[in-house]
């Protein structure tokens, strides 16, 4: 069983259906609050448990490997860069995760776009783009056309 | 000449006695009380709450007393409900708070002029009448902003902002209401009586709609909410957190996260 929504926390922001990457989580016609409109073709992804900013999606796992009575809830703080998980099973035992989510601040990495788009000697070089810079080396190691000559050394 | 001062109702009681409007206000009355008993049996909706209460109390690792009880109804009140903390969206909140507040001025207005101001005599306080207009224009700001440009079936979903469904017959009848109130108040205060007769009776069409709709509209939130969000308070205090885990303890040092779609 997939994902479903607490309608009475949901207040129909939409984050959850913006992130949906199967488009299936939409906005219902009678309550306006977000619904999971195709369950059967939910990955269960929990891109839309992440995303929600009121906690209100939750998800009951298929039954073979998580049989009635567990629990799986998630907390992700961008702010701190954290997401946190909550396991409890059908025993009693709970697990908990804090796992990071990056090490520096969100909008801190360059996107592609932000680069120089590359020359012509860049595009028929042999090296990847940003290399060797971004390996934190100098130079490929790469043997040399002589150095091959020598055979085994 | 329009006149903002003048008190729509008391002119409109030289043709209505003041003993109708004021036995219409209180069949609307009887009709939001009706409607939100009747929806809360049909749905069950006070079942399920009761029902998820008492296993969330069973489930609770601190217990909590009746001081603190108070203390989290009373910042449910005013965080919650007074100042609509529970929206993530800033211009959702405002729109919200716009529409709300403005409701309330409207509906606290109308009553006093109904009621207690019905005719000519007394005159009615300049400041209830300016109130009553500032409270629908309030409402028409919040209310169209929401329909046009924040309703995310509209701008993430791409539906026509003319697309109307069920969840749309609270909005919809509130603003026309509110529209259709204050297009009658100024062609009424000009003497344009055909006219003001018509935007009386599609005055009286929408009210009634909003407040004879509300077992299938969206106008009891205003009492379901609130409720949701003391729930949701109780279970933070009593360590259940509907099973959620608890805030990490780490430094909020990354930023303001990512910037989500930019549709409203």
């Amino acid at each position: 069983m997939p994902t479903f929504v607490y309608m009475t926390r949901c207040d129909g922001c939409g984050h959850c259906v913006d992130i949906c990457p199967s488009d299936i989580m939409h906005i219902d016609t009678t309550y306006r609050r977000a619904l999971n409109i195709e369950p059967n073709m939910c990955w269960e992804c929990y891109s839309c448990v992440k995303a929600c900013p009121q906690f209100a999606i939750d998800c009951r796992g298929y039954a073979d490997f998580a049989p009635l009575g567990h629990s799986v809830r998630v907390r992700r703080e961008e702010e701190k860069a954290t997401i946190s998980w909550k396991i409890k099973f059908r025993d009693g035992r709970e697990k908990n995760f804090v796992s990071p989510i990056r090490t520096t601040p969100w909008g801190s990495i360059k996107s592609p776009a932000d680069y120089a788009p590359p020359g012509t000697e860049a595009l028929k070089s042999q090296q990847l783009a940003h290399e060797p810079e971004a390996l934190k080396i100098d130079a490929l190691p790469a043997l040399s056309r002589n150095r091959f000559k020598q055979g085994p050394v | 000449m329009f006149t903002p001062l003048a008190n729509p109702f008391a002119d409109l009681a030289t043709i209505v006695p003041p003993a109708i409007m004021q036995i219409y206000v209180v069949v609307m009355a009887l009709l939001v009380v009706g409607g939100t008993l009747f929806d809360i049996i049909h749905k069950k909706s006070a079942t399920y709450f009761f029902n998820n209460w008492r296993s969330f109390k069973n489930q609770a690792k601190r217990q909590i007393g009746a001081g603190q009880m108070v203390s989290l109804a009373v910042q449910t009140a005013v965080i919650d409900v007074m100042a609509s903390g529970e929206f993530c969206n800033m211009r959702r909140r405002v729109a919200h708070l716009l529409t709300m507040y403005g409701f309330v001025i409207y509906l606290v207005t109308t009553i006093i002029m109904v009621f207690v101001y019905p005719t000519s005599a007394p005159p009615t306080p300049a400041s209830v009448t300016v109130l009553w207009y500032v409270g629908i224009l309030m409402v028409c700001v919040g209310g169209y902003w929401f329909w046009f440009f924040i309703r995310v079936d509209v701008v993430a979903e791409g539906n026509s902002p003319f697309r109307f469904v069920r969840a749309d017959l609270f909005i919809v009848s509130l603003v026309l209401s509110v529209t259709f109130a204050l297009l009658w108040a100024c062609l009424q205060s000009t003497s344009n009586m055909a006219w003001s007769y018509v935007f009386l009776v599609l005055y009286l069409l929408a009210t009634t709609i909003l407040f004879g709709s509300i077992p299938w509209s969206k106008f009891s939130h205003m009492f379901f909410k609130p409720a949701a969000a003391l729930e949701k308070r109780v279970a933070e205090a009593n360590g259940t957190m509907s099973n959620l885990p608890p805030p990490a303890d780490a430094p909020r040092k990354y930023g303001g996260g990512l910037k989500h779609a930019r549709h409203y």
